[in-house]
This record gives structure tokens, sequence and C-alpha cells, in this order.
């Protein structure tokens, strides 16, 4: 009971503190990544930073698992307190945390985020305030077996259909050669939020719209989503695995990597493992967009982190000027090189240097650009549940308890209770 | 051979293979941890049964952080205290739920019981409050506190049921002796009590030693981080990369020190054949 | 906490008071025993009373994780509402429904394997032969291994596809096709309560062990002369015995198995084939962020634990000899 006072005190006592040491060093925290390459990275544009200015910065890490670190996240921030300054927040959580978080618009000036895609802007922006800046992106694209669809004769798909005939094929062809553990194509098919993005682009994909308009009307009850899901129920035990209604995106590339899959749905993180030494397809593998329903535009999802400021923080102003570092061009080209993570800004996308080290972020530009948001902003405090809801649905779809229609009539239902009370 | 002879080498040949088959089920997931451990990346998706090659480069990885040494360092300071403080209280508690009549005992026990009996994530926001308003976050003694939310119900009750179970002769004779109820449990009990204390004490340790939300919750920066929140933030090369080989190899390297506690300890739980002795 | 002190004592047949047992005596014990209790009461009032007292507040508000501080009372909405023509709440919610059946179902099966192996491998350890105390150590590894690594091991080795389990089943021709263990929702409860059991038999092991070393030898030897079955006496002498210590055993087995969550969470995630009460929870939350409501699941999973816990006290009070001596 000792706590709120206790905090109030110490809360006032560092405002005091902040306002008198304006000029002076600043300390701040910053949680990127965990370790690995994803740290070193992160350590190093804040190592430059720190000369650049003279501040010192903690760098903290926290949970792999997204669920795990926005529990973290909230945990602190919901306590007021001022423990990370700085923080990495997925794409779909702008709409969660915007209450704590500071509006960088207002911190770095109005056009702190141009040049930055629009969509993930859009994204990043809740009730027009900016509270995060985009760091780095992240879009589903489709692997394939360069060596397979050569030695049959096709080309990669660009419809569904062509990508379920293609896979059963060479499938079966495969099988018949001898390998058994020959499939045709592998997804994210677990309950988890990797299932949202999946489910979201097959639906996008076939006109079904976008599960939630950015207006919060509720779309998912159509004919076009509903022949997407059921599509997507076919290839369970066809082209793909029973167990794909537990995999995730690790399960997915073990399978391909191992060389036994024809087609792969995953992230752009899977092309330097495929390639790497040792793997069983390397230099086999190739990447495009992932397929549309032949009259529709083929929808990718869009993932990725993006930094933010807590507005508990102590220095808050250092901590934005870290952010508007971080994010800014430079940074990023030194992290698509180096780690060929996604940039934000268009500009790199023509960048020679950058074409240079990752050749298909140029193929896929469009598909990076134009990736579909999930239903976050709009939806706020309630996209875990209809996230959860979209996913359960269509887990159930894929494990056969549900046809796509009666699924659809069902979210639609279920997704009105959550919006009733919710958003 | 007789049929006596040929019942009791039956017996023997099936205790064997009783052992062999307990061992093997117990020991082959830890042991494809540690085949797993000693293949590089690229390898990790072939199943095989023996290793074919020792690749060192996940042990070195895990070594090479200074962090991982530390982290090991906090869970043995935090695990040691935990088990500490949980005997100490557990053996006091026990001497008086166990061997003294008084109005309330059962309602002490099962208030004590009531404090396991709600989910860890519920309690997790409002201990956090507490660890904070205590200002002992990022903390190990916060670690430390928060730990006896779940050893000592456990603690207290286990030993509970064994203090009953000896003999009341002993304390009478102390009684008689007119010794103190301090002594009486330092002098009497304590020397019959070691089976059940190294017992409960090593269930202590490794479930303070294992314990991942809390420690989670209550840490933020690398060198207050326990084991298990190590090897959970241990990571790939990107996000949704697991670094299994690495895991695995820090996984044998905290088990390992387990093993060997148990080694040292199972003498103490077998000097408990010392305490039958004195029934008799 | 003084308050306890007036509860009903427990009304067992007092034995004709003995020679030590004079009142000054007697208070001196009473004396000490609470004082001995103090300190374990203050720290388990400081670590629990503030978490579960705060639960139980919040799950009569609209309290959420992004905003606990303006949380509103709304009564007993978040167990069970009625508006317009609908239920609403915990209690209405057959997601709830199925979990708390899939949690009970979990316990009752992995706690009764756990006590029937435990046993056995007790038993095992408990008799003279060579190599036991690398026996004993092995034994014990399972349940030295952090659970998020081992959940996650399993998860690795009951992959259908590139799994050893598989692998191994399909060598010795047990099975002809891989088995999607954890996807399938037939196989999946059994292959949570598989890897459960596996982790915690060594839990059960080493109280039954410390409670076989506890015996009386004379028994045995008795026994032995008297050329009785070593089964019988098994049944006859052994497991009276050690029943106690099997009963606490079973209630911290029972404790933990009506609030499991890292076994099922890392193996099947939020499926709802496998939901257990505290994933339930879990998801309100955190991932819907309705602390609330969440709160409200969360007494609810207290109180069914509270109730089946007394219950089994109640059915063991024999046994466990909780009131009189």
């Amino acid at each position: 009971m000792l706590k709120k006072p206790l905090i109030t005190a110490i809360a006032l006592s560092s405002a005091a503190f902040a306002g008198a040491s304006q000029a002076e060093a600043a300390e701040l925290t910053i949680s990127c990544g965990a370790v690995g390459a994803e740290l070193t990275l992160c350590e190093e544009g804040v190592r430059a930073w720190e000369e650049q200015t003279g501040h010192s910065v903690d760098i903290v890490s926290t949970p792999n698992s997204s669920t795990e670190r926005l529990s973290l996240y909230q945990q602190i921030l919901s306590a007021n307190s001022s423990d990370i300054d700085v923080m990495q927040i997925d794409v779909v959580w702008p709409g969660l945390l915007a209450t704590h978080l500071l509006d960088l618009g207002e911190a770095l000036g109005e056009d702190a985020a141009d040049g930055h895609f629009p969509a993930i802007v859009e994204n990043n922006t809740v009730d027009e305030r900016l509270v995060a800046m985009p760091w780095f992106t992240d879009a589903g694209v489709l692997y394939y077996r360069k060596d397979l669809l050569e030695a049959y004769g096709h080309e990669a798909p660009e419809t569904w259909q062509e990508l379920t005939e293609i896979a059963r094929e060479i499938q079966n062809a495969e099988r018949e050669a001898g390998n058994d553990s020959m499939h045709g194509f592998v997804f994210q098919g677990r309950a988890y939020e990797g299932l949202t993005c999946n489910a979201l682009e097959w639906v996008a994909s076939h006109g079904g719209g976008n599960l939630v308009e950015s207006d919060g009307e509720i779309s998912i009850n159509n004919t076009q989503a509903a022949a997407a899901l059921d599509l997507a129920a076919s290839w369970i035990g066809d082209i793909t695995p029973g167990g794909a209604l537990n995999y995730t995106e690790e399960e997915a590339r073990g399978i391909f990597q191992s060389g036994n899959a024809v087609f792969m749905r995953n992230w752009p993180y899977a092309w330097a493992l495929a390639q790497s030494e040792g793997s069983d397809v390397r230099d086999k593998v190739g990447v495009v967009k992932l397929p549309s329903s032949g009259e529709n535009q083929s929808a990718a999802t869009l993932g990725g982190w993006n930094l933010a400021v807590s507005r508990y923080s102590e220095h808050p102003e250092e901590a934005a000027e870290l952010v508007a570092f971080l994010t800014g061009q430079e940074e990023q080209k030194r992290r698509a090189i180096a780690g060929a993570y996604n940039p934000t800004l268009e500009a790199l996308y023509q960048d020679d240097e950058v074409l240079e080290a990752v050749p298909f972020f140029g193929e896929l530009y469009d598909t990076f650009v134009n990736a579909v948001a999930r239903p976050s902003a709009v939806t706020g405090d309630a996209y875990g549940r209809v996230s959860n809801a979209f996913f359960s649905t269509s887990h159930d779809v894929l494990s056969g308890n549900k046809t796509g229609e009666q699924a659809v009539a069902d979210l639609e239902r279920e997704l009105s209770r959550v919006k009733r009370r919710n958003w | 051979m007789t049929s006596r002879q040929f019942s009791k080498l039956a017996t023997r040949v099936g205790f064997w293979c009783l052992v062999a088959v307990v061992v093997v089920i117990s020991v082959f997931p830890f042991y494809y941890a540690v085949i797993t451990s000693f293949k590089p990346s690229s390898e990790l998706f072939r199943v095989e049964l023996w290793p074919s090659q020792a690749d060192l480069s996940n042990y070195i990885q895990v070594f090479s952080q200074s962090s991982f040494i530390k982290a090991i360092f906090n869970s043995v300071l935090i695990a040691t205290s935990v088990v500490f403080i949980a005997l100490l209280f557990g053996i006091t508690a026990s001497y008086a739920l166990g061997r003294v009549r008084f109005r309330g005992r059962s309602t002490v026990l099962l208030v004590i019981l009531g404090v396991s009996m709600f989910p860890q994530v519920a309690v997790l926001s409002g201990l956090f409050e507490v660890i904070r308003g205590l200002n002992l976050y990022n903390n190990p003694l916060g670690l430390i506190l928060s730990y006896t939310i779940f050893t000592l119900p456990f603690t207290v009750w286990v030993l509970t049921t064994f203090m009953k179970q000896l003999p009341m002769e002993l304390e009478e004779a102390a009684i008689m002796d007119g010794a103190t109820p301090w002594v009486t449990i330092t002098r009497v009990f304590l020397p019959l009590m070691w089976p059940a204390m190294a017992t409960t004490g090593l269930l202590a340790f490794i479930a303070a030693w294992n314990e991942f939300l809390f420690a989670l919750t209550f840490t933020l920066t690398d060198d207050q981080r326990t084991v298990p929140v190590a090897i959970a933030l241990l990571s790939g090369g990107s996000a949704y990369e697991l670094p299994w080989g690495p895991i695995m190899a820090a996984s044998v390297i905290v088990t390992v020190p387990l093993v060997v506690l148990v080694i040292i300890f199972q003498r103490r739980i077998v000097s408990g054949l010392t305490a039958g002795a004195v029934k008799g | 906490m003084t308050s306890t002190v007036n509860d009903s004592a427990p009304t067992g047949a007092r034995s004709p008071a003995r020679q030590y047992r004079s009142t000054k005596v007697r208070r001196q014990r009473v004396r000490a025993a609470w004082t001995f209790l103090a300190p374990m009461l203050v720290v388990l009032a400081l670590v629990a009373g503030w978490p579960l007292v705060r639960t139980f507040y919040f799950s009569f508000t609209d309290a959420s994780l992004s905003d606990t501080a303006g949380a509103v009372f709304i009564g007993l909405e978040n167990y069970l509402v009625y508006d317009s023509g609908q239920w609403y709440g915990v209690l209405a919610d057959p997601v709830w429904w199925g979990s708390v059946w899939n949690t009970a179902y979990f316990a009752v099966v992995s706690v009764s394997l756990e006590v029937v192996f435990g046993v056995i491998v007790a038993l095992i350890l408990n008799a003279e032969f060579k190599g036991r105390t690398l026996v004993r150590a092995a034994v014990l590894i399972p349940w030295a291994i952090p659970t998020i690594v081992s959940a996650q091991m399993w998860a690795w080795m009951l992959n259908d596809q590139f799994g050893i389990i598989n692998e191994l089943l399909m060598a010795l021709g047990i099975i002809s096709s891989p088995i999607a263990w954890t996807a399938d929702a037939s196989y999946s409860m059994w292959a949570v309560i598989m890897v459960d059991v596996w982790k915690t038999t060594p839990f059960v092991a080493l109280l039954a062990l410390a409670a076989l070393q506890m015996l009386p030898k004379d028994c045995y030897e008795a026994a032995e002369v008297d050329g009785i079955h070593p089964v019988r006496v098994f049944f006859k002498v052994t497991l009276p015995l050690i029943t106690p210590a099997l009963m606490v055993a079973v209630i911290f087995r029972l404790l933990d198995a009506l609030r499991v969550f890292d076994v099922i969470y890392v193996l099947t995630s939020n499926s709802t084939s496998t939901m257990s009460m505290s994933i339930y929870a879990r998801q309100q939350l955190v991932e819907f962020q309705d602390v609330g409501y969440g709160s409200a699941a969360s007494t609810l999973l207290f109180l069914i634990i509270a109730l089946a816990t007394i219950a089994y006290l109640y059915l063991g009070r024999n046994r466990l000899q909780l009131g009189g001596e």
C-alpha cells in the first residue's frame, strides 16, 4: 500500500532532477532484440549515438517470444516506471500501448516520419499521435524449390490454384521416386498469431477484405473469405502434412530446409538460413510474392518492429533523439547491408549498395510496400481477442471441424460481440 | 537348478530390466539434448540416435557470454538462500504444527496451502507491485522473497507430516529433562529429520532453480538474470529463429550441477536409515 | 492472523492427561508454537496477501492491462451477466467450461500415473544394489531440467516430421506413418500428460523414497522371517506406512496439476482441445488485456482448487491425521 505515494515521490523527484540536469549527459535504457545478430547490430548503432552525443545507453534484453515481451513491457509501463526509456515494439502493438507512449510527432517535429512507408506510419499513428517510428519491416513471402520446379517444367505459381496443382504433382512424383517424407506446401497453422498472418493473406488475396476494415466495420462474412479458408483446409492431408496444424515459423522452416517441401510460406528471415552453409537446399531456393486468387492482388501480411519512447521516461527528449537516430537513413542502410533487415525508408530500396547485398529487396519491393496491416490500430485493446477469434476459427476450418461458410458467419457474430464491448 | 533358485534369478533379471527401463526413460531426452548440443545449426533437423560429430561451437557461444556465467552465479545464490529460508522456517513451523496441539492449527495449515492455489500469472502483477514497493525490483532479494510463495507451503507441509510420524517418547524424554522447544528441535528432531530435510531442500532448490515467470518479470538487466531466463533469452540471428543448439548446450550446462547436487545429497537421504533404528 | 486462534480446535479424543502435560508446560508449548509460526506467516502475508486481495478485487472491475488505475467497479459482470437476450461472463463461456474439464481430466490422470510410477521408482531406489547413486541421480534428471526447456525439448522430439519419437516408433514397427502428436486433438492431451508424468514422477518418487527411508527396518525383518510374500508385505506394511507422505505429495501435485500452465503452453499453445484453466486465465489477462475478466477466471480457478483440496482433505482425513494425533 506504500506503493502509490512512493512512486509519486520518485516521479516528482526525478522530474525535478531531469529539469535541473537538462544539459548534462543523460542515462538511457533501451530494449532492442535479445542477443545474437540483432543485438549486435543494435549495440553498434547505440554506441555510435553515444559517441555522437555523449549520453550513455544501457541495453536490456527481452524475451524472444513477442507475447512475453509485450506483457513484460505492459507490466513495467502500467507501473508508470521509467526502467526502459526506448522500446522495440511489434507492428501490432501501437494500439495497445499508445496511452503509455510519447507522441514522437510532437517530440521530433511533424515531418519525423517522412520518407517511411506510409502504411507503417499510418499503423503507428493512434488518435493522430505518432507513437512509434518504423525501424524495420517484414512481410510474408513464398519460398519455392527452384530445382524441383525446373525439373518438372514449372514456373513459380501466381495463383493459389497453380500452387496447389504444382505442389500436388511434384509431391506425388517425388514420393513415387522414393522420398516418402516429401510435402507440397508448408505454412504456419498453429493456433497463434502466425496463423492470423497466414489466414489474412489467404482472405485478402481472394478479395475477402481485411477482417476488420479501418473504419471498424467487420467485413469477414463474405463468400470470398469462406472460399479462401476452404481452399486452405483442402491442403491439409493433401499437399500439407496434418502436423502443420501445430507449426510455427521454425517447424515449417525445418521441413523446407531439410528438403522435404516444395513450397513454404514464411518471413524473409528464412532466406539467409536456407542459404547458409550446410543447408540441404542451399542454392536451390527461390523467393516470390505470395499467390493470389487470380482476379485479386497478392497480399502479404505486414510484420516488423518499431521504436517507441515511454511516456514515463526521465529523459524524453534524448530518448526521442536516439529513436530518430536509430531509425534514420544511415542506420537503416547499415542494418540492411549487415543484417538484411528490411528498411522502412523507400529511398533505400533504390540504393545500389543495399541491393547488391540483398538482391531480392528490389524484386519484392512491391510486396513490402503494399503489405496488409492486421487490424490492430482500429481494434486497439481488443486486438488480442480479434486475432484470437480469427486464428481459432481458421484453425477450426483447417482441422475440418467447420466449413468456411459456417466459420465466417460464426466469426462475424463473435467479432460483433467483442466489438460491442470493446471498440 | 531348483525352482527356488530359478525364481530368485528371474526376480533379479526382472529387477535389472526395470532399472534399465526407468533409467532409459528418464535419461533419454537428456541424452538427446546432449547430442543436439553437439550439432551445428544446419544439422538440427536431421534425426540421429548417435552423435556423428562433436561440434563445440554451441558451448563456446554460450560461455562466451559473460552474462551466462553471472546468471549461474545468481541462480546458485538465489536457490541456496531460498532453500535456507524455507528449511529454517519450515522446521520451526513444522514443529509447531506437527508436535503441539493448539486451537486453529488446521486453519493455519489450510491458509498456508491456500497461498498455492492461485495461478502464478494472476499473482504476478500484485507481486510486482509489492516488489517495487519494497524497492527490490531487479534485485536477487526480490526473487528470494517471491520464491518463498511456492517453497514455504510445500516445505512446511511435508516437514509437518514427517515430524508427526516421529515417536512420542523422544519428545517426552526431552520435556522431562526440562528442555525448551528450541532445544528439542535442534537436539532431538533435527538429526532425525535429515532425510526429509534433504529431500524437501532438494525439491525446493530445483523449484527455485527452474522458476521462470517471476525471474523474468522481477529482473531487468542481464547481470541480475537467473539461468532459465538467460536460456530463454538466448536467441538466434533473427526474431523467428530458435537457437536450438545453444539452448541445448546451456540446458546441459545447468543440469549438470543439479545432478552433482543429487549425488552429494543422496548420502543424507540414505542416512535416514538411522531414524528407523530409534523406534526399534 | 491471530483471529484463527479462536477457530474450532480439532476434536480428537483426548487421552487421559499424561504426567508432563501440566498446564504450564502446555501453555509454554503453545506460546512457542505461535512464536515459531509467526515469521513464516509474516513472510507469506507479505508475498501473498496483497497479490491475492488485488486479484480478488479486480475480478469485480473492468480493469484492463494498459490501465489498471482507471478500473471501475462493475459487480459480478465478469462472472455472469444477462444482456439483451444473451449471457456473458466467464461462467457463460463454453471455452472456460472446456478448460475446466481439460484441467480436471489432466490432473486426475497425470497425478494418478505419477503416484503409481513414483512409488515403483521409489521402491527400486530403496533397494540395495550396485550403482544406486548413479541411478538415483539419473532418475532425478527430468525434474531437474527447467520446464521451459524440457517442454521445448519434447515439442521437438514429438514433431511429426523430424521428431525422434515417430522415427523410433516407426523403426520398431509400432506405427506405420508419422503421428502428429501435438497437432491432432485426439493425441495432444495424451502427449501433454505423458510429458508431465515424465517430468514430475521424480518428485513423487523422491518424497516416497524419503518416507521409505524413515520406515523402521524391524517390520521387514519380521516379515522376512515369517516368509510373507514381498508383494503382500508392500500392500500390508509399506504402503499404509508411507501413505501420509504420499497424501502430501498428492496434494501438492494436485495443486500444481490444477494450475498447469507451461507444459501445455509450450506444447500446444492456446489450442482449445488442451486449454487448461491457467492458460485461459493467462489468455484473458495477458493476450486479451482484460485484467478484470482474467482475475474473475483466476478467482474461480482458486475456488475450484480450494473446493477440490477441501474435498480431498476431508476424504483423506483419517490417513492424513490433520486434526488429532
